[in-house]
């Protein structure tokens, strides 16, 4: 029992909490932002791992970091636009079509990966993006460790949570998004074009989700690997729903999730040889499909989600 | 632009998306073979020579194909009733797995025309199991499957983990963490000598043939149909919703299953986590190109289990990254789905 205290009154545990939220926050957003405007985008998985891959690609050669970030989101952003042909564009189904998406990007950063890097004994690294201390608030006891001592994507990440939540919810923009989710026809009656609205939303959170993979080789960690995202895409559509598709409740869910990662975590080394490290590190996935079953039901789901539009046809 | 959806479909419309598909697939790989400074038609030819170029090379992409075969089916037929089955690759490891746990705790010694099938079976009610919870927590909850049988992927494969890494690890493996082998007998008897191919490449076929008849011709082949084109409308003709999901569940991750049953018994005889290079998933692939015809399966499976085989020649030979083929593999269903479009829709301007 004690170490249980000592583990949840670490600062170190806290900090990696945000940390680990991190990915889970831009994909998140991302995925979000997708499916408000009415398009699954089960791409997330293979568009992270591209973004790792691209942003780390670009440090390596010589770019600096936020060049690096920037790298990762305009090929997310290419991917979206891919997306956004085939689900939108040819009204495609958004299950297979994302899926494909997936695999494409997956299998496709790999292979520049190998190209372009030789294949050493110890994975090539590169200068990650280092923690700032928050002038002032730094300095509270516990809480400037915990909270105000992280990497740059960190803060942006919590950030872009917020404004999110405004533009969806304060602004025209926002309104037309959400119309385009909900009912597409209405939009369009209104002089919105959905088309351009679902294409829009879904190479921006496209984007989101590449800076999502980046913060993984460009902070988390300092190089990449193949199947480094292990999943983390999936969880992330799992959030959406866990947080009813809003951005506030997007930035906590990544937040209660990554917790529980980081206590596991801490827990395994505590239990380690009593308990198999498998069983904790099966946590996460089964906590996401606990979430799913538990908001499913309750959540309001956009209602002209996973429907294509078609100009005059219902 | 806009799409207008075509009356007919001509035979030829039905037969020539796959084709197109793989070939628009293998030109655009190409492209990036040529981006890695190789020469495309020789790295073609590699590729060929090493899926097709020898007897081994033959028996080695037909082996390949059987637990594609097995996966192909298992995606075709939930796709068939629109239940995302993409928990391919963990039903397959927990098939896998519950083999040799079987096979090493309980039956040892005991004659393969008794051990296989009832381990075959074995393998297959495992890897419905596995299916069974994300279909119940759609039926009860609700929870859109695709979420949480990909989910599942990683659970299975942690506890297969898991277990080689306790009570079925191999104490004869020097500390590699591998199960423990099945018994003797239960490995399938080879169809070819001197080769890896086994009786697992007939069991797949006769049941890719069964499926196509089920599918046709039977009661439940149309109810599965029917829940896939419209759950709502089927219902409401007296489809039972729930019972003909679950058939279709029961079915799918059998197949699944299966296949990692059938790549124990006939390939690896024991389970690593590396057993599956993603078949899967590929499996996923396999159905589309087969536009989710059982015997269509076939002749995917054996495409895609050629690409990988013959890229790893390629690669052997060329520097050419063996992920160029999962690479054409992800491609090819890409170019399907627009393919399969432009049969369904034409452009009018």
């Amino acid at each position: 029992m004690s170490e249980l205290i000592d583990i949840l009154s670490s600062a170190g545990l806290w900090a990696a909490v945000l940390r680990i939220a991190t990915p889970l926050i831009f994909g998140t957003l991302g995925a979000l932002l997708c499916e408000r405007s009415g398009v699954l985008n089960l791409g997330i998985e293979g568009i992270m791992t591209f973004g790792a891959m691209a942003g780390w690609l670009a440090v390596f050669n010589g770019a600096d970091l936020w060049t690096g970030v920037l790298i990762a989101a305009i090929c997310g952003g290419i991917f979206g636009v891919l997306h956004s042909v085939l689900t939108v564009t040819l009204g495609l189904s958004q299950h297979v079509s994302g899926l494909g998406v997936t695999l494409f990007a997956a299998s496709f950063s790999y292979y520049i990966f190998r190209l372009l890097v030789p294949v050493a004994g110890t994975p090539p690294t590169i200068e990650a993006f280092q923690p700032i201390a928050i002038p002032g608030l730094s300095d509270l006891p516990f809480l400037g460790a915990a909270f105000f001592t992280q990497t740059p994507p960190t803060y942006l990440a919590i950030i872009l949570a917020l404004v999110m939540a405004y533009i969806l919810f304060k602004t025209p923009l926002g309104l037309a998004i959400r119309m385009t989710g909900e009912n597409p026809h209405a939009a369009e009656a209104q002089g919105i074009n959905p088309m351009v609205i679902r294409f829009g939303c879904i190479i921006v959170g496209s984007a989101m989700m590449a800076i999502g993979g980046a913060f993984l080789t460009l902070s988390a960690f300092n190089s990449f690997f193949p199947t480094m995202v292990q999943g983390r895409g999936w969880i992330c559509i799992a959030l959406v729903v866990f947080a009813t598709w809003k951005p506030s409740r997007a930035l906590l869910g990544a937040l209660l999730f990554a917790f529980f990662d980081a206590f596991q975590f801490r827990l395994q080394t505590v239990l380690s040889g009593v308990v198999p490290y498998q069983l904790f590190l099966m946590i996460p996935y089964i906590l996401s499909i606990a979430a799913l079953a538990f908001m499913a039901r309750r959540a309001r789901v956009p209602q002209a989600l996973m429907q294509p539009f078609r100009r005059g046809e219902r | 632009m806009r799409f207008e959806r075509r009356e007919q479909r001509t035979l030829f419309l039905v037969i020539a998306p796959p084709i197109i598909a793989i070939f628009a697939a293998l030109f655009l790989s190409g492209l990036l073979i040529a981006l890695a400074g190789a020469p495309i038609f020789e790295a073609y030819g590699n590729l060929i020579k090493g899926a097709f170029g020898s007897r081994l090379a033959i028996t080695e992409t037909l082996t390949r194909t059987v637990p594609l075969i097995l996966t192909g089916l298992a995606a075709a037929t939930a796709f068939r009733a629109k239940l995302w089955n993409i928990g391919g690759e963990g039903q397959l490891y927990i098939g896998a797995i519950a083999v040799a746990a079987i096979s090493s705790q309980f039956l040892t010694g005991v004659p393969g025309i008794i051990q296989i099938p009832i381990l075959l079976i074995g393998g297959a009610v495992s890897g419905m199991m596995l299916l069974l919870i994300p279909l119940w927590l759609r039926l009860r909850f609700s929870v859109d499957e695709v979420v949480t049988t990909l989910l599942l992927n990683f659970v299975a494969i942690l506890f297969v983990s898991m277990l080689i890494d306790t009570v079925l690890k191999d104490p004869l493996a020097f500390g590699w963490p591998q199960s423990v082998p099945v018994d003797d007998e239960a490995m399938l008897p080879r169809l070819v000598s001197r080769s890896r191919l086994h009786i697992g490449l007939i069991i797949a076929i006769v049941l890719a043939v069964v499926t196509y008849f089920i599918q046709s011709r039977t009661v439940f082949g149309i109810r599965s149909r029917a829940v896939g084109l419209n759950a709502t409308a089927a219902n409401f003709a007296g489809v039972p919703l729930g019972r003909t999901l679950t058939i279709v569940a029961v079915v799918s991750g059998g197949f699944a299953g299966l296949a990692g049953a059938v790549e124990v018994m006939g390939v690896q005889s024991y389970v690593t986590t590396e057993l599956s290079p993603g078949y899967g998933y590929s499996g996923i692939v396999v159905a589309m190109l087969a536009n989710l015809n059982p015997i269509g399966v076939i002749f995917a499976a054996l495409f895609i289990a050629a690409m990988f085989v013959g890229a790893d020649s390629m690669s052997r030979a060329m520097e050419i990254p063996t992920y160029i083929a999962d690479v054409t593999v992800a491609l090819s269903l890409l170019c399907m789905l627009v393919a399969v479009f432009f049969t369904q829709y034409r452009i009018r301007k």
